[in-house]
């Protein structure tokens, strides 16, 4: 289907249908109950999920294919947020142009970094895309200040002009719409004590979501992107061949920073607001994070290394103390303060320690991400059901020093 | 080939419909802008059973994290508070005498906290969480001003109180000002409108003043405002210099000072670029210079304890402004001070303060006005006269829902007794002198607006 | 010109850091192959062992003075440092006032074995994964020891003050003839220059002219060769790794009475010092130290108000600027080898 192969079909079917059944599948237990609390489907955080989704994606086409680690993605995210904003401020609210224009300044913005950076291979490469990125923060917090809002950010106000839309009356907030449906509008069923909730700029987020890792599969199979995995594996022998790799690179730069464009727009779509941090070192630095802690040249490893980071940030940093103290209420005393104060520290203000020990435990012990993990639980249920136990391996003598 | 999609969009029909048939009733209901509302009520997550749900949202990773969680024990104190628990504090000494201790509205009060990382999108994903998920009816909380204007902006949008943490930008309730949200904290206007007299008076009116400025929005308000009312007093502005938020060692931009014949350094900087800037500036012996004939003298227009214990002996004789201070001695002041030392066993902070004091505004603000929507509570608070809560009479003025009330001018104290004993108030500048009106060109001028209240509904 | 010179002055002991950071990150790498995320983590540590030893050392008993009260109306309970006691007020109260200039003694040991412990527990098992993957498990580590950090001390800065001896600044202008105050230097900056060429020159000298350093050299130029001739290359690396992390944890602790140690202060550092291993070239330590010096220099000249009036701005982006031109016109960075990291 849509010229892919059986497995990429299941592959896309299976992440329609999660993205689809998002709302029943985050939130697994019924409101009110005591572990209400880890429930993730409400509308910010499963926007959030998609659109850091895509934002991985894309860092992956340049990163998992041609193995050029990039530490200024989130440069190419701002200036998409920044550009889409404008666009709510100066044309419409409709997100349409919005998020065609974030697409395009971001393309634009990353041809003209990715032609400098990409005269550069490895490590200076990496340190090229950082300068550019931390410039572009650096500036828009402060020089930039009368484009940017600065550290205050910009957001759509009564006063803007907005040239296509009819006047709104005094008083009213602009809202983010597709074509009249504001972003922020829910349709909630209550069901026996759950809750689900589905909304209008999830289901818009899913599905563009859903287009940008179609077309993600697309460039993975493509000979395009057997092209790119050819100068990760060996650039040298390629360019031995009379092969020019530099137009393919940047054209997967370009493509990752369009990407992180469209993300950038969504989440002003979503959420009309900009701030310079989102273009800091760090938020660069996550995406790759992102990208390792699911598998780097996976398909699907980004949007979950996405999703995990995401739902720890969100759900992990709201678990406090006196909530502790209410699930461990049952416990005698001592032995209940003690639980809440060993837990308290991985929670709450916590919750990075938790984040760290998660990033080392799973590259030590799952060096290909969480993809590798599934990979081998897959394996295990498998092999239980069906292959007799495989001779063990050849006992291996440890040399003596 | 497209079959089997169809198939799948059967069959999740299905299992909703057949989930649908299971409910029995489960009406689906249709509205705008997310989160449970009722619709009877007519605002945005209207409590109905017997508690209601604040959202705390403080820095709790980042540089002012030590704030944040200062901030969120004064919280968890107002909430017992108001819950009936502990010696009441605040509540006693209070002029309105509408809280009883029997919740909000009869209503025990729960909260939900979340953490802002001192970065505005986190602060907005984790307001955002609270409305739509945890169904708080009011965000309260933050350390800093960019963030204080996006949760704000927020809270207008989708129609939930917006109650100002720390926050010192003219901008909260200057140009970026919200009907949904109020500030209790001061500004830098101020700040500038306080110092500026005890200034002149300390150090004489015939003073040379070098401005280094954190390169952000809050950074250029103060200095807009400082100099400005320091100008008034006939100081004269000799540089201002900008410093990337980001520096952590000022040595290049506080070493050409003494060779600007400047003979007064404002520090514009505030958290950690404040003890850094002033660490560095007393290492470079500026103050124990003669420029001019005069002893060089430095100035922090918004200093903070917490802060001003990471200076350490540093501040030593340093002016500078802050909303409160421990040592006040009035009825309200030392209601506080004594149940929140009593608990945590340390005086509070003023980040601790305005935030105790916020909660309670808005619980007394819902009792007066008898129920959590907005414009109720919007209307109760517009205009809104009261005393004893700290800093004496005091107006949450209806123009800009900017709080007025005396303002402290503070020193780094001397010979402090305790590790807390750091500042000492020099002067408590009365409301009037601080006061300006609400299209002030600092604050915007006449195209700042309000808007209207929203109720999310 | 005296400006200019003051800002030269000023770039040297920012430079100092840069260059002590970015030498102990280009040890690790070169001799290990291992890109370390948690290098920053390494100096804040450093830092924090100042913070210590200055807690350490005013330890006290607590005595209650009736006599005062404290916020609450309490009798005010008074903190009396054994170190008082012990040596009198004056001798102990000079001894605490020392903390800073002891803890280099006192860290040596500390860092020496967290590197160690580092090296083989973590960082061994990595020198076959690929960068990215290094760089994940650094980072979380990184994480990790700062959120221990921030655990026990907080997030604000603590104050951590040179000796009095050292407090204060000299008129450097009037040495040099010219006017007074026009370029002033605090005694301490001036330490920690002198203290940094004294680590990096040692650093130099022990793999220039020891045996051992000698067999380090050649490992880090073909580590293959090294181990067919019967070398334990790994254990000389692994005191290699320590050996950075004292660098980096010396950086710290002479750095705190500059800037109060906070919990992160690491990672403020760390993005600039792989940027000036990058400038200076991967591999080539002399290139880290020049390249730490040289931005240092150009960032204060950079922060010049004569400079922003013309550049608005250039004060936040000169470092990245200045990297950006020099790796576009040297391929591997000043002194870089070819064939480091370019893949």
């Amino acid at each position: 289907m849509f010229g892919l192969n059986r497995n990429d079909t299941l592959l896309l079917i299976v992440v329609a249908l999660l993205t689809m059944l998002a709302p029943f599948l985050l939130n697994p237990f019924p409101e009110g109950s005591s572990l209400a609390q880890f429930n993730g489907g409400y509308p910010d955080l499963m926007q959030r999920f998609v659109i850091f989704g895509i934002f991985a994606i894309g860092f992956n086409i340049l990163f998992g294919l041609t193995g050029y680690l990039s530490f200024g993605h989130a440069a190419f995210l701002g200036v998409g947020s920044y550009a889409a904003i404008w666009m709510m401020k100066l044309l419409t609210m409709n997100v349409v142009p919005a998020i065609i224009i974030s697409v395009i300044v971001a393309g634009l913005f990353s041809l003209v970094v990715g032609y400098i950076c990409l005269r550069r291979s490895g490590i200076y490469f990496s340190i090229l895309t950082l300068a550019f990125a931390q410039m572009s923060y650096a500036l828009a917090y402060s020089v930039l200040t009368p484009i940017t809002g600065g550290e205050t950010g910009l957001q759509p106000k009564l006063s803007d002009p907005r040239i296509l839309d009819a006047a709104i009356g005094s008083g009213v907030t602009p809202r983010a719409n597709f074509f009249g449906i504001e972003m922020g509008t829910s349709w909630q069923w209550d069901w026996n004590g759950w809750v689900f909730t589905f909304n209008a700029g999830y289901y818009l987020a899913a599905v563009i979501m859903l287009v940008a890792f179609y077309l993600s599969i697309r460039i993975f199979r493509s000979p395009f992107g057997m092209m790119l995995r050819a100068i990760k594996t060996n650039q040298n022998r390629l360019n031995y061949t009379g092969v020019n790799s530099k137009p393919y690179t940047l054209a997967a730069f370009v493509i990752s920073g369009m990407y992180a464009g469209l993300a950038g727009g969504l989440l002003v779509a979503m959420d009309t607001q900009v701030g310079p941090e989102r273009m800091f070192w760090t938020a660069s630095g996550e995406v790759v994070l992102m990208t390792i802690l699911g598998g780097v040249g996976t398909l699907i490893g980004p949007v979950l290394g996405a999703g995990l980071i995401k739902y720890m940030e969100n759900i992990l940093s709201k678990i406090n103390e006196g909530l502790l103290q209410k699930w461990f209420a049952f416990m005698p005393e001592t032995a209940g303060d003690a639980v809440v104060t060993v837990l308290g520290l991985f929670t709450g203000k916590g919750w990075h320690l938790t984040l760290g020990l998660l990033f080392m435990i799973v590259v030590i012990f799952l060096p290909g991400g969480l993809v590798e993990g599934g990979k081998r639980l897959f394996g295990i249920g498998r092999r239980k059901k069906k292959a007799p136990p495989a001779a063990s391996p050849p006992p291996t003598t440890t040399p003596a020093e | 080939m497209t079959g089997s999609n169809k198939t799948i969009g059967r069959r999740g029909l299905l299992k909703g419909g057949a989930a649908l048939g299971a409910a029995g009733l489960a009406a689906p209901t249709f509205f705008t802008h997310s989160a449970r509302a009722e619709m009877h009520s007519g605002y945005l997550n209207a409590p109905t059973g017997k508690s209601v749900t604040l959202g705390f949202n403080v820095p709790q990773s980042g540089p002012y994290a030590d704030e944040g969680a200062d901030e969120l024990r004064a919280y968890k104190l107002a909430v017992e508070h108001l819950n009936g628990g502990g010696d009441g504090g605040m509540m006693n000494t209070f002029s309105s005498k509408a809280l009883t201790g029997n919740g909000i509205l009869g209503k025990k009060v729960e909260y939900v906290t979340g953490d802002t990382q001192t970065k505005s999108d986190a602060a907005r994903a984790s307001a955002k969480s609270m409305i739509e998920k945890d169904g708080a009816v009011m965000i309260t909380g933050g350390s800093s001003s960019g963030v204080a204007v996006a949760v704000q902006a927020l809270c207008q949008e989708t129609g939930i109180m917006f109650m100002a943490g720390l926050t010192h930008s003219n901008d909260t309730t200057g140009k970026d000002r919200k009907a949904n949200g109020f500030r209790h904290f001061f500004n830098s206007y101020m700040s500038g409108a306080a110092l500026a007299p005890v200034l002149a008076n300390a150090y004489g009116k015939d003073r040379k003043a070098y401005h280094l400025t954190a390169d952000y929005n809050w950074g250029y308000t103060t200095e807009e405002a400082v100099t400005q009312a320091t100008e008034g007093m006939g100081w004269e502005t000799v540089n201002t210099v900008k410093t990337p938020l980001t520096q952590t060692d000022f040595s290049s931009y506080i070493a050409p000072v003494l060779q600007s014949g400047a003979d007064v350094l404002v520090l514009n900087h505030y958290g950690g670029n404040m003890v850094n800037s002033l660490t560095n500036a007393v290492q470079f012996g500026l103050r124990d210079k003669q420029v001019n004939g005069k002893n060089f003298e430095i100035v922090v227009p918004l200093y903070s304890r917490l802060m001003a214990k990471g200076a350490g002996a540093n501040v030593k004789g340093i002016f500078g402004s802050t909303n409160w201070h421990w040592s006040l001695q009035d009825e309200g002041s030392k209601a506080f001070v004594k149940s929140f030392g009593t608990k945590y066993g340390f005086p509070p902070s003023q980040a601790a303060h305005t935030t105790y004091v916020q909660t309670l505004l808005y619980a007394d603000a819902c009792e007066r006005a008898g129920t959590f929507n907005p414009c109720g509570v919007v209307e109760a608070l517009e205009g809104f006269f009261f005393s004893g809560l700290g800093n004496g009479p005091t107006i949450y003025r209806k123009e800009d829902h900017q709080c007025f009330k005396d303002v402290l001018v503070v020193k780094g104290k001397e010979n402090p007794e305790s590790e807390f004993d750091l500042l000492e108030v020099v002067e408590v500048t009365p409301m009037s002198k601080v006061w300006y009106s609400p299209d002030h060109p600092q604050m915007g001028g006449a195209d700042a607006t309000l808007g209207t209240c929203n109720t999310g509904a | 010109m005296d400006a200019i010179l003051l800002q030269i002055l000023n770039g040297l002991d920012k430079g100092s850091a840069y260059a002590l950071i970015a030498l102990g990150l280009t040890l690790i790498f070169g001799t290990l192959g291992v890109v370390n995320f948690a290098h920053g983590a390494l100096f804040m540590i450093g830092a924090f062992c100042a913070v210590v030893l200055s807690r350490l050392l005013s330890f006290s008993k607590t005595v209650i003075d009736e006599t005062r009260t404290d916020f609450l109306g309490n009798p005010l309970k008074v903190d009396l440092p054994y170190m008082h006691q012990w040596f009198g007020e004056a001798a102990g109260q000079t001894i605490i006032d020392w903390s800073v200039p002891l803890a280099i003694l006192f860290s040596i040991p500390i860092m020496f074995a967290i590197g160690y412990a580092m090296e083989r527990g973590l960082i061994r098992h990595f020198y076959k994964r690929p960068h990215a993957d290094q760089i994940l498990v650094t980072f979380g580590l990184a994480i990790v020891l700062q959120e221990i950090v921030k655990y026990f001390f907080g997030a604000n800065p603590i104050q951590t003050p040179a000796p009095p001896a050292f407090t204060g600044s000299f008129d450097f202008g009037a040495l040099v003839g010219l006017d007074p105050n026009t370029i002033i230097y605090p005694y301490w900056r001036l330490i920690y220059f002198s203290f940094a060429v004294v680590i990096i020159s040692a650093v130099f000298a022990f793999l220039r002219f020891t045996t051992f350093g000698m067999v380090v050299r050649a490992g880090m130029a073909d580590r293959e060769t090294v181990g067919l001739l019967g070398i334990d290359i790994d254990k000389r690396f692994t005191l290699m790794f320590a050996l950075a992390a004292c660098v980096a944890g010396l950086a710290g602790v002479m750095y705190a009475p500059i800037n109060a140690p906070n919990y992160h202060m690491g990672m403020d550092f760390l993005v600039l010092s792989f940027v000036v291993v990058v400038v200076g070239g991967m591999g080539s330590m002399a290139g880290a130290v020049l390249a730490g010096f040289l931005l240092g220099i150009l960032e204060s000249i950079a922060s010049m108000s004569q400079v922003i009036d013309y550049l608005p701005g250039i004060n936040q982006i000169v470092i990245y600027l200045v990297a950006i031109i020099i790796l576009l016109t040297r391929p591997r960075g000043l002194m870089g080898r070819k064939g480091v990291m370019e893949d």
